[in-house]
């Protein structure tokens, strides 16, 4: 990808084995990153390396350096995904477009959240504003189209839907996705050492709580 | 050393050279929009080249300094001050940068650099996410800014030749590389001019003149977006993101900007036109190259005339 990323591929299809195979390279590449490596950047069924072309040897040098790197790359062991149970306060004011969801899917709103919340999601990547997930596994049922109007507020921790994919909004922004809940987590901090709570390739399952427990977490 | 701000500029932020290994966590690149000139700068008041420094935007803005000290200016030219010289400033004088004369960004570096406390391998300002530099915000009247008080002269009367800098212009042609689909695209990209349009930013910058049609539809996944990348989304009018690009795209990329071109793009106002030209990736990297070698030569020149 022009003169300074290369693009290492997974196929086509996003999907925890696709999200395996990116996490496990990625994670042989952090550990033991060739020679002018500047990034390492994982997304749904791509890593893209960024490096500084003016390296001795340039590019064609580089992708032989990665090439031997991705050789080294082992399958991932247990302990290597982490799982993270994420609290959410699902509908009322926390979720204000629930409602809307749980009608495009036919079900009761307690049947809509029963449903967002048992799946084991993955994340796919982790972009568009510092921290935000994008978390593949929504069920189809869930699947809702962007608002046709973006909020120009979408508060800390809400959790949306858009198209066939969910995810939470680290910081108040401008945003187009569905809220159907919120968490009281903070995604993005950027006080630590590594600011994200969620990396590509993670699991992530939400656990339902009500407003009282949202408002008494610390 | 203190510099107050007696009044802002348009855009003035803390800049350095940008941060790196941290777009995995979706935090952009940032940095200078024109790094060469930032580098120079710094290089040009006897600093290293990724010290913090004030990347000005438009209109300048007046500052204060309570010490002796030496500054630089380079990229856009400032009327009433010297270009890409070290200018010496006595203490309690006010500088005032009201006018970009040629150009689109200055920067402006002071001997010691400024004291910015990195975050997230970066002093750079964010201002989307609200971080680094100072404040997570651009400059107001009234903040302080603080540098290291040093001592440091220029010896004898010089000036660097422009053939030193980018062939920076108000229309430009950019070398890029071919994009990911740029095969889906036919040839308008390469044989036409376009306008900088007002929708431009540090995030990126929305080019006009020539809608592009794509001749598929089929829908792309998401992957990298690094600053550089040309990007058209379903509307035909092309994007070339800049320093703040977000850290994912899912548009169909057809070319990505030669790193050693991004100062001219960095350098352009809305209503100035750019045209694009194809290279070979083995040029793209000797142009990267020779760049640094230059750049080293004139670390090397100017720490003799500084000192």
């Amino acid at each position: 990808m022009g003169d300074t990323a290369v693009v290492v591929g997974f196929g086509n299809v996003i999907g925890a084995t696709t999200l395996e195979k990116v996490r496990a390279a990625t994670i042989a590449l952090e550990a033991n990153p060739p020679l002018g490596t500047l990034d390492i950047m994982p997304a749904f069924t791509t890593i893209t390396v960024v490096y500084d072309p003016a390296i001795p040897g340039g590019y064609a040098a580089f992708q032989e350096r990665l090439l031997a790197c991705l050789q080294m790359v082992k399958r991932l062991r247990r302990g290597m995904v982490t799982t993270l149970t994420i609290p959410v306060c699902y509908g009322g004011e926390f979720g204000p477009d629930l409602g809307l969801v749980a009608q495009g899917a036919k079900l009761s709103e307690r049947m809509a959240i029963a449903s967002h919340a048992r799946p084991k999601y993955i994340v796919g990547a982790v972009g568009f504003a510092p921290g935000f997930p994008y978390l593949a596994g929504l069920p189809i049922k869930l699947h809702t189209p962007r608002r046709s109007n973006p909020r120009l507020k979408v508060p800390a921790g809400s959790v949306g839907i858009g198209g066939k994919q969910t995810g939470i909004y680290p910081q108040e922004s401008p945003g187009g996705w569905h809220l159907i809940g919120r968490t009281p987590l903070k995604l993005f901090n950027a006080e630590e050492g590594y600011p994200s709570l969620l990396k590509t390739g993670d699991q992530v399952q939400f656990k339902a709580i009500t407003a009282e427990e949202f408002a008494a977490w610390k | 050393m203190e510099i107050k701000v007696i009044r802002p500029g348009m855009l003035t932020t803390v800049q350095d050279l940008g941060r790196h290994g941290i777009s995995s966590t979706g935090v952009t690149e940032g940095g200078a929009m024109d790094k060469f000139a930032l580098g120079l700068a710094n290089l040009l008041v006897g600093n290293a080249p990724n010290a913090p420094a004030l990347e000005i935007t438009l209109t300048g803005p007046e500052l204060e300094f309570s010490s002796d000290t030496l500054i630089a200016i380079t990229g856009a030219e400032i009327e009433g001050i010297e270009h890409a010289q070290p200018v010496k400033i006595n203490a309690g004088c006010r500088l005032d940068l009201p006018v970009v004369r040629k150009g689109c960004r200055a920067y402006l570096a002071v001997a010691g650099g400024f004291t910015i406390e990195p975050i997230l391998n970066g002093a750079g300002t964010d201002l989307r996410a609200q971080l680094g530099g100072f404040k997570g915000r651009a400059l107001r009247a009234d903040d302080v800014l603080s540098a290291t008080a040093v001592k440091r002269e220029t010896h004898g009367r010089w000036k660097l030749s422009p053939t030193l800098f980018p062939a920076y212009s108000a229309s430009p042609e950019v070398r890029v590389l071919p994009g990911t689909e740029m095969d889906e695209f036919g040839e308008t990209f390469w044989k036409t001019e376009f306008e900088i349009s007002t929708q431009s930013d540090r995030m990126g910058y929305r080019l006009k003149g020539h809608q592009l049609k794509r001749d598929s539809s089929r829908e792309l996944i998401s992957s990298a977006a690094i600053p550089g990348t040309v990007q058209v989304p379903p509307e035909g009018n092309p994007i070339v993101l800049m320093a703040d690009a977000q850290t994912l795209g899912g548009y169909p990329r057809i070319a990505h900007v030669a790193q050693v071109d991004m100062p001219l793009l960095a350098q352009l106002r809305a209503g100035d036109h750019v045209s694009f030209r194809k290279i070979e990736l083995e040029e793209a990297q000797a142009l990267a190259i020779q760049r640094v070698r230059d750049f080293n030569r004139l670390e090397v020149g100017l720490r003799e005339k500084l000192r």
